[in-house]
């Protein structure tokens, strides 16, 4: 019966191409409109770490002074370097790591190659098992490096490449900001996005190409880079930043359950308690644990622009909808003696329905197709955008599967009213004429 | 033209017409908003930043070998960059006008006040009011005693010992009449911290924060007179003609070059660059709103074509009657004319409720201001055009339908 409702929807379509054409267009422009954004949407809105960003947390606490505290409000974005230390110190989750970001100026040993400036991480070593980062040669240093201020360097695929041709380069040594460090990993291609454990260096597209311990970071004075808040008297001089009254680092911890995750939290709240009979900190406690997702959407990390854009393109599917309600309308009732006749030989108003779904149907597949086609080319476009998040913007085969569920679903929709209307046609008065 | 007639045909054809008034009412609403929405990236984009756009290069270099002086070192340079022909002034700066990173400080209107007054960009540097070319409104410009290695700076902030402070600043007009409405800045004071206390010695016109986002606060901005060392992230400034700016920026950077050769250019582009990219995702914003908003009308339009064509097929019969009965081309003409008019009429009804409900939705989701009542009767200036010309085919071919038809049975 299929096969034959295909048949009888193939003729009426191309009876009238004009009108058949002007639906296929709308949904197509709606559907590529509405999956360029959405695929946009969905690349943006990944999750950096799949499987393991609930056990991954970013505590937050408050050492600030009163200068501005309200109560209820957020606590400090970052650590400071005494927090950072102190909690990286307890040892209270499975893993933990105190990290900043920076840029470092690179001295090539090859002669061909000029000089040139790196982004890089100085963290403590959990950053690697904690992160789940892939080596493609050697691997990653230890606390005790961490401990020694160990003169070692991880760098990434993509810097091994330039510096030593892609050849497994553990044991050589890489000049940074005039020191010799030994480099005892590569990296394999890695790259979370967003670039959630330091969304001031971007939030898309960004990835560090030198890995340095965080205590020989400050041991080669290396500069820091991203954001420093400072309170009181504080001014970021780079190479006090210990003692000054800044946040400028980041501290994530992984907890396996979601019992340890209150422990910890409890954990937070008694260190600021602490912090505060201590007299180093003066606002009472106020902490934060939020996971790797929380944390993005907290720092609403996918652009408003593509949320709005997203909103915009449906708009446009909906007026693509209606306009396609009110053409296949026109075009049912304008076969109302056609369905008079087959009803009046004794077809259900319901086998008249379902063929009419069908060629609703037909109609979503078409559109479904030139949908595709135009979100490739939309999607084309968006990557020829400036935006630092552009370069991400391909279609993975769930949003295809999506594209055609959403073209095909959304003209059956459309159909239904027309068909309804359709299929209760008088066969009397359709014959009488 | 009587439009009872009309009327009395619509109601029996009651739900084309809702489908109709429904699809015209989606499209006013996405295009007022739409079309507010590129108002407000334009505006945005033509932000003034104060400076002299067109005559501006800026150049970022890094070390690689740190110097033991960065403060001779930055004062070598600037030297150096003032004998490269064409150059009329050289400065230096920790930030520039929309150039994206930022530098900002919280200011108060005394040392012991819990909350901040307000956010504004701190410039630090030298020679900048005349390097960036600023209008100076009243007061004066830095004088060569006025200036302070940043480093003594920060550690007499840190000791607490309060040295060089206050210091003398200038600030932009904006933040003047921020702090102080109705008053003259000249001599007033406010601080940075419990201890740096400034003294506003001037007033500049315009001088836009680097990270301008907000059109109120965007020219929050002051100039404390700070000396700052070769660092990387410090910007060398060049002032020339507008024609010569690519020949001074191949120049100028030629010259650091010679001058120390294992230096990093980390950037050197003009200003129009600056701006170009710091509105870049704006303008993208902008022609994503144009194309949809064209795209909306377009489809509205081919909507009207195909219920029009419908409709007038499916009356073909009633229209040769009516043309047997003595109605003329232009009468038929103006049916479908008026009844295209009277159906957009409707939707746009509909569609004006329809935009100030999708305009409040996103004010409350999004920064945004409220929709403009005049944006309105603009959209429906558009609806009526569009649908206009969309019945026009069809209202032709109805009109060409022959007085014979009438006699013909189906």
């Amino acid at each position: 019966m299929l096969a034959y409702y295909l048949g009888l929807a193939l003729r009426s379509l191309k009876r009238n191409p004009v009108l058949t054409g002007l639906m296929v267009l709308a949904i197509a422009l709606g559907i590529g409109a509405s999956m360029t954004t959405l695929t946009v949407l969905y690349v943006l809105s990944g999750d950096p770490l799949p499987g393991r960003s609930a056990d991954i947390y970013y505590p937050q606490i408050d050492p600030r002074d009163m200068n501005g505290y309200q109560p209820g409000g957020e606590p400090a974005d970052q650590v400071t370097w005494i927090d950072g230390m102190n909690l990286l110190r307890a040892h209270r989750a499975d893993r933990q790591a105190l990290m900043t970001g920076g840029s470092v100026p690179i001295q090539p040993t090859q002669a061909n190659l000029d000089a040139f400036y790196a982004d890089a991480r100085y963290t403590t070593a959990d950053f690697f098992p904690m992160f789940e980062v892939p080596f493609e040669y050697g691997t990653a240093w230890t606390a005790a490096d961490d401990e020694h201020r160990a003169r070692v360097a991880v760098i990434s695929r993509k810097l091994n490449d330039k510096l030593f041709g892609g050849q497994d380069s553990v044991g050589r040594t890489i000049n940074i900001n005039d020191a010799d460090l030994r480099i005892i990993g590569v990296l394999d291609a890695w790259r979370p996005d967003p670039h959630f454990y330091d969304l001031y260096q971007g939030t898309y597209g960004e990835q560090e190409d030198v890995f340095v311990p965080l205590s020989t970071s400050r041991d080669l004075k290396l500069a820091h880079n991203g954001s420093t808040d400072c309170w009181g008297n504080g001014a970021p001089s780079q190479d006090k930043l210990e003692q000054a009254p800044c946040t400028w680092l980041q501290f994530w911890v992984q907890l396996d359950t979601p019992a340890q995750a209150t422990a910890y939290k409890a954990f937070l709240v008694h260190y600021s308690q602490e912090q505060k009979t201590l007299g180093r900190f003066q606002r009472p406690p106020n902490v934060r644990l939020r996971d790797v997702m929380q944390w993005l959407d907290f720092r609403k990390a996918v652009p408003d622009d593509v949320r709005l854009q997203t909103w915009l393109a449906f708009g446009f599917l909906l007026v693509c909808l209606v306009n396609t309600v009110g053409l296949m309308l026109a075009k049912f009732l304008r076969r109302s003696g056609e369905i008079g006749v087959r009803r009046a030989l004794g077809a259900a108003r319901r086998a008249v329905f379902e063929q009419l779904l069908v060629e609703a149907g037909l109609v979503g597949v078409a559109g479904g197709v030139g949908g595709l086609l135009l979100a490739q080319l939309g999607l084309w476009l968006v990557r020829r955008q400036p935006a630092d998040y552009a370069k991400l913007a391909y279609l993975d085969p769930v949003m295809l599967l999506v594209t055609f569920a959403l073209a095909i679903g959304a003209t059956l929709v459309a159909g239904l009213l027309p068909a309804w209307r359709a299929c209760r046609v008088t066969p009397a008065l359709q014959l009488k004429s | 033209m009587d439009i009872l007639p009309i009327l009395a045909t619509l109601r029996r054809h009651k739900v084309i017409l809702w489908l109709l008034m429904l699809e015209i009412a989606l499209s006013c609403a996405i295009v007022c908003n739409g079309v507010f929405l590129i108002v407000q990236r334009v505006q945005h984009m033509g932000m003034p930043s104060g400076v002299a756009e067109h005559e501006l290069v800026q150049i970022q270099q890094a070390p690689i070998a740190v110097p033991s002086d960065r403060y001779a070192r930055a004062q070598e340079d600037l030297a150096t960059l003032r004998q490269v022909p064409g150059v009329q002034a050289v400065g230096m700066t920790n930030q520039v006008p929309f150039g994206g990173f930022s530098s900002n400080g919280n200011v108060m209107l005394s040392p012991t006040q819990p909350h901040r007054t307000l956010s504004a960009a701190e410039y630090f540097g030298e020679n900048l009011i005349q390097t960036f070319g600023l209008r100076l409104l009243s007061g004066r410009t830095f004088e060569p005693d006025d200036y302070v290695n940043a480093d003594t700076v920060i550690k007499s902030l840190a000791d607490g010992s309060g040295k060089d402070f206050p210091m003398p600043t200038i600030i932009s007009s904006a933040l003047a009449e921020r702090l102080w409405p109705g008053q003259s800045p000249l001599g007033k004071m406010f601080w940075l911290a419990p201890k740096a206390n400034f003294r506003v010695v001037g007033v500049v016109a315009t001088l836009a924060r680097a990270n301008a986002y907000k059109t109120t606060t965007a020219q929050y901005s002051l100039i404390a007179p700070l000396r700052m060392g070769a660092d990387k992230d410090q910007n060398y400034l060049i002032r020339t003609q507008p024609r010569d700016r690519q020949r001074v920026m191949v120049a100028a950077v030629a010259a650091l070059k010679r001058a120390d050769p294992t230096r990093v250019i980390t950037h050197a582009r003009t200003y129009d660059e600056i701006r170009n990219d710091y509105f870049k995702d704006d303008h993208a914003m902008a022609g994503m709103l144009v194309s949809v908003i064209l795209a909306v009308l377009l489809v509205t339009g081919l909507g009207i074509v195909g219920l029009a064509s419908f409709w007038v097929a499916q009356r073909r019969k009633q229209i040769g009657i009516r043309r047997a009965l003595g109605a003329t081309r232009a009468d038929i003409l103006r049916y479908f004319q008026t009844e295209n008019f009277l159906i957009v009429t409707l939707g746009i009804m509909a569609g004006m409720a329809l935009a100030y409900g999708l305009s409040l939705w996103l004010m409350l989701h999004y920064e945004l201001p409220r929709l403009p009542l005049f944006y309105l009767p603009a959209g429906a200036l558009a609806l009526w055009a569009i649908g206009q010309m969309a019945v026009l085919g069809p209202a032709l071919r109805a009109a060409a339908v022959p007085p014979v038809v009438a006699t013909r049975s189906v």
